[in-house]
């Protein structure tokens, strides 16, 4: 059915290229199957597979005070930055697929700038600058300095759903009568919802997992897990971060699963 | 008659232009609509990102004593330790480069050649380690390679070996988790452009009777270049800046860009010696994509827009 397999190449003919492609395909998953497993062992040890199980890192992670405050900052500045990058990101969006303006490739470069720009760069600024206007180990500066890294994910997933809707719609809409803002929301937004929902999660990701920014200008009663975990990572192996691991790739899974699920909804 | 029609003509005449008018005002109006639109998140990103890096740039050009000079740069020439970093950054991100393209090849061009059904499964192997934290990863690799890690306990309880091998805490470690977070980078981009190869150029050149692998060599892989390219590129320029994994898992034996920046700033406050670093990494970053743009018209962050 598949055009490939019209080519005269019988799959035992690439069985070498299965094997070499299977090999890199372990060596891009195990490190996560072997933390999930490793997370309940019983011992303190590092043995493959545990020869105890428990729950004891899950229960060391949950019930530890430190771990639980870093885990709510970080939600809290995840969904805030969610909130806050999808609709900016939406409309950057909507705005660059109209492609009127003069300077969109510009406009666009500047959005997603912060993809190529060094993270530590960014780090290093944004503390320079929240230390002059006070902004550092708050939730406030958090949310700014993630938005402005998830927002790229968002003007991205956006247009690309933008790409394959006819915007004639939103005309036909207009010349019928609606508003600018009424024929968008009522004609193209619930055709965009898929990829809208899917920048939002990747927004939520982005700010969840973020490390490097969240070490410079999150501290004290705003520590993220992030900059808990590297930190502990920093001075020694404490397998509650295996249970801790566990959760963020399963956070992972889901979101992406999500991601996936709207984007076929289409 | 004449007196009727010309007027009328004039009347024409007068409503295009009054026509024009309208549509330049409304033009004028949706142009300013859309640059509303764009406003907050230029504002934002024009906030956090231009404004202290501008600002960081100015700071890098005076020296401690608060004279103008280029002493925070002269230094990189003449202090032997930050020539050492310089090297060793650029050892990480050609090794690593190199090896993602030698895993991350075969891979994508096995992705490429599947059935759709199988090719999307086989592709989750990519997609989720991508979206899994940069941090979650690397202490897989310290729990794996460690020296009491994984690897050198079954290695010690094969016989294979007496001693544990210095896995992790050296430029070997640094490689090893570097090339696992950047493998995505280059297999993603690749694999993109290997679909767009048109089957029909592999099935003519077999049918001219080239083997398999002659078909591979002269028309495959020359078409699957810019993609390989795009690929390199990213890798590489990431790997210039990269903070996370060298930090963790270079034991400070591998000190590499990104670690030398936050160390000036953080432990010796030296915000000039810090910001030269940064003004440089990005001007290296930016000169190197712009090359990349101009030769092959290509955006770098495509990456992030495919799933």
């Amino acid at each position: 059915m598949s055009a490939e397999s019209s080519l005269p190449i019988t799959h035992w003919q690439r069985l070498w290229l299965y094997l070499l492609g299977g090999l890199v395909m372990l060596f891009l998953i195990a490190p996560s199957v072997i933390i999930v497993i490793m997370s309940f062992s019983g011992s303190t040890l590092l043995q493959f597979p545990p020869e105890q199980w428990s729950l004891r890192w899950y229960e060391s992670y949950f019930g530890s005070v430190e771990w639980r405050d870093a885990t709510i900052v970080s939600v809290k500045v995840a969904v805030m930055t969610a909130i806050v990058a999808t609709p900016l990101g939406t409309a950057a969006a909507y705005a660059i697929n109209a492609g009127t303006l003069r300077l969109t490739g510009a406009i666009n470069a500047l959005l997603t700038a912060s993809l190529i720009i060094p993270v530590i760069l960014i780090g290093i600024g944004t503390f320079f600058l929240y230390a002059r206007i006070g902004l550092n180990n708050t939730l406030t500066g958090l949310v700014i300095a993630h938005t402005v890294q998830a927002l790229p994910l968002v003007v991205l997933t956006v247009l690309s759903g933008l790409r394959s809707y006819d915007m004639n719609q939103e005309m036909v809409a207009r010349s019928l009568g609606a508003g600018r803002f009424a024929a968008f929301l009522q004609v193209t937004m619930p055709q965009l919802r898929f990829s809208i929902v899917s920048g939002a999660l990747f927004a939520f990701i982005t700010s969840f997992d973020e490390v490097v920014v969240s070490l410079f200008i999150s501290g004290g009663e705003t520590t993220t897990l992030t900059r808990r975990m590297f930190n502990a990572l920093r001075d020694q192996i404490d397998p509650t971060i295996a249970a801790i691991s566990t959760c963020l790739i399963v956070l992972s899974i889901v979101l992406l699963s999500a991601a996936q699920l709207f984007g076929r909804g289409r | 008659m004449s007196i009727g029609s010309a007027s009328l003509g004039h009347a024409v005449r007068q409503d295009g232009e009054l026509n024009a008018r309208a549509l330049r005002s409304d033009a004028r109006r949706q142009a300013l609509g859309l640059l509303a639109l764009l406003s907050p998140g230029l504002f934002l990103v024009f906030a956090v990102i231009i404004v202290p890096i501008g600002w960081l740039f100015w700071l890098s050009l005076f020296d401690e004593s608060g004279q103008l000079s280029l002493a925070n740069y002269a230094r990189f020439f003449e202090q032997a330790s930050y020539i050492k970093t310089f090297a060793t950054t650029f050892k990480v991100a050609f090794v690593v480069t190199g090896a993602c393209v030698l895993f991350g090849y075969p891979l994508a061009y096995m992705l490429s050649q599947l059935p759709r059904r199988a090719a999307s499964i086989c592709l989750i192997f990519v997609i989720l380690p991508f979206w899994t934290s940069v941090l979650v990863r690397t202490y897989a690799w310290l729990v794996i390679l460690q020296r009491k890690g994984l690897i050198n306990n079954w290695l010690i309880d094969l016989g294979v070996i007496g001693q544990p091998l210095p896995l992790a805490n050296n430029f070997a470690g640094v490689v090893i988790g570097m090339t696992h977070i950047m493998l995505p980078f280059l297999v993603l981009p690749l694999y993109a452009s290997m679909k767009t190869i048109d089957v029909d150029c592999l099935r003519a050149g077999m049918n001219l009777g080239a083997s398999p692998a002659a078909t591979f060599r002269q028309i495959f892989f020359p078409l699957s270049l810019p993609g390989l390219a795009s690929g390199v590129v990213i890798v590489f320029v990431l790997c210039l800046g990269f903070f996370v994994t060298p930090a963790l898992m270079g034991g400070g034996k591998v000190i590499m860009w990104a670690m030398r920046m936050e160390q000036a700033t953080s432990l010796y406050s030296n915000w000039g010696a810090g910001a030269a670093l940064g003004v440089v990494l990005l001007a290296v970053t930016l000169a190197l994509l712009g090359l990349f743009q101009w030769l092959l018209g290509a955006r770098a962050t495509g990456v992030w827009s495919q799933r």
